[in-house]
């Protein structure tokens, strides 16, 4: 168990004038689950492997247990690391893969064999310790990768998007796996991923990346309530939050022929700023669709708009319309299935309280919340309620 | 009225699984190509099937017109070829290929790991460096060569075509294994390393054993051109270091040739190869797939 601590650390692959890293400070606490995730090209990837000692540091340190490891070897740095493709032995058996590192540190063979068989057992993939990788279906062999690094109780585990090649619900499967193993282990771990659902199910916290830069170094609810810019906003949470470039003029922004008044925190940070324009920002489930909404323009209150295409999951259903007199398309969550055809003119309604702006320009976030205003988490129903 | 069972037609186990329906023209090339193949794969073995047929002849049904299907087998040419003295030459070639085979896996691997896994910056001129010895034509440099052992006092002597073999086997076996290294996943190198793996572990424990296929396939080709090699040994050798491709031109009378004893003889000869590449078919074709197949 350990902390991690990236310090002003940066990267740059040689040949290329562009930081893959680019002066990254975090600090992962010991024993914690933290998720570094961002599109491809971000650096997370490589971010880990600094960690790895598979990458060289071009600049800054990184600490694992108090100890400055930035020039030490993966092998001695203690760490294990479970890889995208699981990278198995394939000419050994899944016991032998699983007792590797062990043989490697001159655990003795009788002992590697039931510290194997230990782990195997808590993964339930004891009956396959004769068998060699190939012989294995996707499933097994990630568990086997997790095996083979649970099995030398290192001072950290570092995944590198363990789940990507696997069906979605074997990954759904794994995913809470992973959360049980981690918390039962209590071993710091870092683990890297470009799905946004991955990083706010598993992570303690979630570091967002972006060309190389932190973004935003957070728990996942934090992310997702109050992300530091648009692109944190954009990229956390499934529908991506609805953005729009609207002009903005005493307080108020127009969308589809419609005003609609700012917050007055909003509208002071805009008007501090002096901006004429605005990203504005709005969850899909802060977007409602107007009752009564065949009903012709001018009729009703509600931006007017065209439906495109309705995605119907079951439980909710996401409904994508174009704004009148634009080429933007917004995204309405409503409950349960929806009927409604494309062509089919609808009203959005937007809840004002849950409208976010960021900077034109910059991208910053405009008028955050201080923390003692922010709403409480809800609270599940109790039976007495 | 029908039953529900009914109106869902027979039970599945009587129900045969469709095979696609190939059409007539499909059906036709198949056989026009199975053809051709089988008519490539016997202009192929013929030549080889012969060979071993007329070992099995008399000498006066050897050479015969029209050539001679039936006959009555003997193996009296393999007893005259034994006692012409076989032994000797069988031994040479032996020694003289297992050794060069064993030396140029020593040095080979190693240099077509450095070329593959942490490859120098010129690391093209440097491949290119080693296939170049191979254009020059042999016959060009017997002469040098030829020298050169007379002037140390190594004709006729076996190590002189361990080193000639080796050195001549060693290009092709460097570009060989860098292709089949090139196929080891970065990925395993990586986790042996963060497992504590040293460099002589990881290419001790993970590396060889995948490329291991590979090996066998550079160590066969390598096997097969030395055990065939017959220029230099013609020409460096007389009595005491001579091959069995020099034993096999023996037969090469001015009087003639012996058909049927030289057919014995290079069937004697092939069965050593034969045997090695039947051993380690499977991973022959393994190690030259292996860079074929993503």
């Amino acid at each position: 168990m350990a902390e991690v601590i990236y310090s002003d650390v940066s990267c740059r692959y040689p040949g290329s004038d562009k930081l893959a890293v680019d002066h990254l400070n975090l600090e992962v606490p010991d024993g914690s689950f933290m998720v570094l995730v961002g599109p491809s090209g971000s650096g997370k990837t490589t971010a880990l492997r600094l960690l790895a000692g598979l990458e060289e540091l071009s600049d800054g340190r990184i600490e694992l247990d108090g100890r400055d490891v930035s020039g030490v070897e993966s092998r001695d740095r203690d760490i294990a690391m479970v890889f995208q493709n699981y990278a198995l032995y394939p000419n050994k058996t899944v016991g032998e893969n699983i007792g590797f590192a062990l043989k490697m540190h001159g655990v003795a063979r009788d002992e590697r064999e039931k510290r194997a068989r230990e782990v195997a057992r808590m993964l339930d993939i004891e009956e396959l310790l004769d068998r060699k990788p190939r012989q294995l279906s996707g499933g097994q062999r990630q568990r086997v990768a997790m095996g083979r690094a649970i099995v030398r109780r290192p001072k950290a585990f570092l995944m590198d998007e363990p789940l990507s090649n696997l069906d979605a619900k074997l990954r759904v499967q794994t995913r809470v796996q992973i959360a049980e193993l981690q918390r039962s282990l209590e071993t710091t771990t870092v683990y890297v991923t470009h799905d946004q659902g991955e990083a706010m199910t598993l992570g303690d916290r979630v570091a967002v990346l972006k060309d190389g830069t932190l973004q935003q170094y957070a728990p996942p609810r934090d992310l997702y309530d109050e992300p530091v810019n648009a692109f944190v906003a954009g990229f956390i949470g499934l529908p991506q939050m609805n953005l729009i470039r609207l002009g903005v003029e005493n307080g108020a922004v127009r969308l589809g022929g419609q005003t609609i008044r700012l917050p007055d925190r909003l509208a002071s940070a805009v008007g501090e700023r002096q901006a004429r324009e605005i990203i504005v920002g709005v969850r899909p489930e802060h977007v409602s669709i107007a009752n009564g909404s065949d009903q012709r323009e001018g009729d009703g209150d509600g931006i007017p708009g065209e439906v495109v295409l309705v995605e119907s999951l079951g439980a909710d259903s996401y409904v994508h319309a174009t704004i009148e007199g634009s080429e933007t398309s917004f995204v309405a969550r409503t409950e349960g299935y929806d009927a409604r055809k494309p062509g089919t003119n609808i009203r959005l309604r937007i809840d004002p309280e849950r409208i976010y702006a960021f900077d034109a320009e910059t991208e910053e976030r405009l008028g955050a919340k201080p923390a003692h205003e922010r709403p409480a988490p809800e609270q599940p129903a109790t039976a007495a309620s | 009225m029908a039953t529900v069972a009914e109106r869902a037609g027979p039970a599945s186990a009587d129900v045969k699984p469709a095979r696609p329906r190939r059409s007539l023209r499909q059906r036709l090339g198949g056989v026009a190509w199975g053809t051709v193949a089988w008519f490539a794969a016997i202009i192929f073995f013929f030549p080889v099937f012969w060979m071993v047929l007329t070992s099995f002849k008399p000498e006066s049904a050897a050479y015969t017109n029209p050539p001679k299907f039936v006959f009555n087998p003997t193996l009296d040419e393999y007893h005259q070829v034994f006692s012409a003295g076989m032994g000797p030459f069988l031994v040479n070639s032996a020694i003289a290929t297992v050794v060069s085979v064993l030396l140029v896996l020593a040095l080979a691997t190693p240099a077509a790991y450095a070329l593959s896994m942490r490859p120098i910056e010129r690391w093209r001129d440097a491949l290119f460096f080693f296939i170049s010895t191979k254009m020059l034509p042999v016959v060009a440099a017997i002469v040098p060569i030829y020298l050169a052992v007379r002037d140390i006092g190594m004709l006729d002597s076996i190590p002189t075509l361990i080193v000639l073999y080796t050195a001549m086997n060693l290009p092709i076996a460097v570009w060989m294994m860098r292709s089949f290294f090139l196929e080891v996943p970065s990925e395993i190198l990586e986790a042996a390393r963060i497992d504590g793996a040293t460099l002589r572990r990881e290419l001790i424990e993970v590396v060889l054993p995948t490329v291991a296929p590979g090996l066998a396939a550079t160590a066969l080709i390598c096997a097969i051109f030395s055990w065939n090699e017959f220029f230099f040994a013609l020409n460096l050798t007389s009595i005491r270091a001579a091959t069995m491709p020099v034993f096999l031109v023996g037969f090469v009378t001015s009087e003639g040739l012996y058909w049927a004893k030289l057919a014995a003889a290079a069937t004697l000869a092939s069965v050593p190869v034969l045997i090695a590449g039947w051993i380690a078919q499977r991973q022959l074709v393994r190690g030259l797939s292996m860079g074929a197949i993503k």
